[in-house]
């Protein structure tokens, strides 16, 4: 049982995503994380999904996802050399003085930017993979983060080969 | 200008449908109009359920796509047990649901529901038209959907704005229907259908393990052709019952829960399962890691998804049943003779025959026996759920694929009666009769309403023993004979179809059961057998649940 990045093109329309969604709950998949978005050709969007499961699991799932009839391709990633993504919006409790100066050595160590100051808090954004979000969150804490969003991971293969491409 | 019901009712005509079953409403009102004037023939059932089970026998029997239609809200709700039938048994139906117009959507209107929502998991595919335009090609995807690749149902959810707007519209004529997210494989990978031949002809004790795909693809004459040619004898489920006659010396009745001691015997035994358009369903494995413990298992079925779902493969093989047994016949050199196994089979045969006390009591499995004797197998057979079902599926002697026709993956009570209905649209020229339970009966009995309105000449046996049959014998078996809401009072069912209009008969003695059936047979019209069969009998043998499938209890006395 580890994490799998899948990856699902569809075509844009609606009801696609719950389509998706639907089946995963339906069949008892539980979803860590969850991205869409458009992508490069128009009419289509994809779908980054991490979700954990065993080999065969995971293989029946994208089986049955690759069944509806709005999915393109499902590809699992997991073990190709890929770039990931999470972006994070954090608002952090920063009163003015020695704790705000400390947030921002932070922010600039993982390379979050302050994107917002207020007069008791600052809202960080920082792009990066899981782990790197989880560890600056984990930093962040003994402030006191107000609220935190995250976008869920995103991924692509490296290199010319595209999951459309890929066998 | 045409309207988006005009555009709905051409297109359904240019998919070749003659007979929809529905029920009208508010927002259906403008496709209904159009109905009018149409060539289509409407066919008003008493409860929308009925239509969608009318539609899935009409598929079933025909091999064509059935049609049914509702109105929005109660209507499209009512069809839901139907839908979820025919996707759990891979039947292609066309269900047609009126909604609210596009304005008031997601507004809690009169009558709204979010019927597209709701049969999301029960479906092949399901579309809301939200424009006139979008409409023509829908119908088209719809149909193309439901019937091709693993066929399945598909709705399609009509706001009435949508039926009512005027557009100008031309047919299509000669486009192809073209999903980049939907391409079924219909080839067999070729290297994996040597493969399987290699290892049919490595084998000492082969096996077909066949269902519902065999039947769906119309492969039954192949697969006869295969088995007759390998000499590989052959096992059903209950939904690939008639891909191969009854009496075939190579068949061996169906497995599973139910099936013949020699079938799953034969499974237990075997050292390759050739198995084709089936699921490994918990009803046909019992205990999985059990299952054909000693086999290498080949899997054919056209949905890659079915592969591997419950049980490991050894050569899986992605492809239409008809196409890839073709394939693997014109690849076979020489006949090996499995002399061995076919007489370790028969002496099965002989020792664990399907038996049940001839002790002149009226018994359900006689009036079975009786009238495939009398129909010699033909005719067109549908079922309820439960022990008629089983009953029916071991003691009726099908010959033709297409002709024995239940509820096998959803177990839907209520279905027999108007899936009879609509396969006697799809032949015409087939008595057809609907072998009931007292309590399968009762849950779609206003159908008699239908039967009578236009003398549908279905004639239903009714197997009253005065209790839900099947819960009881798991009670009796499992639950220390205590009969918990499983008995009903006496129903006069001969009463109640006479006061539709509609002969019927009583029957409690052995010796009137052929002439009620011949009866039935000679009525034009519909006809209503109730036959008082013995209150307390079994189906046998039976596999209790989560046991090894050679474990079976009963049936090999009396």
């Amino acid at each position: 049982m580890k994490p799998h990045t899948l990856t699902v093109l569809v075509e844009n329309k609606p009801g696609v995503l719950s389509r998706v969604t639907g089946l995963f709950s339906r069949r008892g998949f539980n979803i860590e994380s969850l991205a869409v978005g458009t992508c490069e050709e128009t009419g289509m969007s994809r779908i980054t999904i991490v979700c954990i499961g065993d080999d065969a699991q995971i293989e029946q799932v994208m089986k049955q996802t690759h069944k509806l009839i709005d999915v393109i391709k499902v590809s699992d990633i997991t073990e190709n050399d890929r770039v990931e993504r999470e972006l994070a919006l954090i608002k952090v409790t920063a009163e003015p003085g020695s704790s705000r100066a400390e947030i921002m050595q932070i922010a600039s160590i993982f390379r979050a930017q302050i994107i917002d100051v207020g007069s008791r808090t600052v809202v960080l954004s920082v792009a990066g993979d899981t782990e790197k979000i989880d560890a600056l969150e984990k930093l962040l804490r003994q402030y006191g983060v107000k609220e935190l969003v995250r976008t869920g991971k995103i991924a692509l293969l490296r290199g010319a080969k595209t999951v459309k491409s890929a066998k | 200008m045409k309207t988006g019901a005009k555009i709905l009712i051409e297109g359904l005509q240019r998919e070749g449908v003659e007979t929809i079953f529905g029920y009208p409403g508010g927002v259906v009102l403008p496709i209904y109009d159009e109905l009018y004037n149409s060539s289509l023939r409407h066919i008003l059932v008493r409860h929308e359920q009925a239509a969608a089970h009318a539609a899935d026998g009409f598929a079933r029997a025909s091999g064509r796509v059935g049609v049914c239609l509702a109105t929005s809200g109660p209507g499209a709700c009512n069809l839901v047990t139907g839908i979820a039938t025919a996707y759990m048994d891979s039947v292609p139906i066309v269900a047609l649901t009126g909604q609210v117009p596009t304005s008031l959507l997601g507004n809690d209107a009169f009558q709204e529901s979010d019927i597209t929502g709701i049969t999301l998991p029960i479906t092949k595919h399901n579309y809301l038209v939200k424009r006139t335009e979008d409409l023509g090609h829908i119908v088209r995807e719809a149909f193309y959907i439901s019937r091709t690749g693993r066929p399945g149902p598909v709705l399609i959810d009509l706001p009435k704005d949508v039926s009512t707007k005027e557009i100008e519209y031309e047919y299509p004529e000669n486009e192809q229907v073209n999903l980049r997210g939907y391409q079924p494989t219909y080839r067999g990978h070729s290297r994996q259908i040597d493969k399987a031949v290699e290892m049919m002809m490595e084998a000492e004790r082969p096996l077909f393990y066949v269902g519902g795909g065999v039947i769906a693809s119309n492969a039954s004459a192949e697969l006869l052709r295969l088995a007759e040619m390998t000499g590989i004898p052959v096992t059903t489920t209950l939904m690939g019952i008639g891909a191969i006659p009854c009496d075939h010396p190579l068949n061996l009745g169906m497995l599973g829960m139910h099936g013949t001691r020699y079938a799953n015997y034969a499974v237990t035994e075997s050292d390759l399962l050739i198995s084709v358009g089936v699921r490994f369903d918990d009803r046909v494995t019992g205990k999985l890691d059990t299952f054909a413990a000693q086999a290498r298992i080949i899997h054919i079925d056209i949905d890659p998804a079915e592969i591997g779902k419950n049980k490991r493969v050894d050569v899986p093989i992605v492809g239409d049943s008809k196409t890839v047994l073709q394939e693997m016949r014109e690849r076979i050199q020489k006949r090996k003779e499995y002399d061995r196994w076919l007489s370790l089979i028969r002496t099965w045969k002989e020792k664990y025959p399907m038996k049940y006390p001839r002790d002149g009591v009226l018994r359900p499995q006689f009036v079975i026996e009786q009238l495939s004797e009398l129909l010699g197998g033909e005719g067109i057979i549908v079922s309820e759920v439960g022990q008629n079902q089983m009953w029916t599926a071991q003691y009726y002697c099908f010959r033709h694929p297409r002709t024995w026709i239940t509820s096998g993956g959803l177990g839907t009570m209520g279905y027999g009666f108007p899936a009879a209905m609509g396969a006697h649209f799809a032949r015409p020229d087939q008595v057809v009769f609907d072998i009931a339970g007292d309590g399968s009966f009762q849950m779609n009995i206003q159908e008699l309403g239908t039967v009578s309105h236009y003398r549908i000449p279905v004639k239903v046996a009714i197997l009253n023993n005065r209790f839900l049959g099947m819960v009881r014998q798991w009670q009796e078996l499992f639950y220390d004979r205590r009969y918990s809401y499983t008995e009903l009072p006496p129903v006069d069912f001969v009463k109640i179809a006479n006061a539709y209009g509609i002969d019927g008969m009583r029957v409690e003695d052995c010796n009137d059961v052929r002439p009620a059936l011949q009866a039935a047979i000679e009525t034009d019209g519909p006809f209503i057998m109730d036959f008082r069969v013995e209150r307390e009998e079994n189906v046998f043998p039976m596999v209790p649940a989560g046991a090894a499938i050679n474990e079976m209890i009963g049936g090999h006395t009396g």
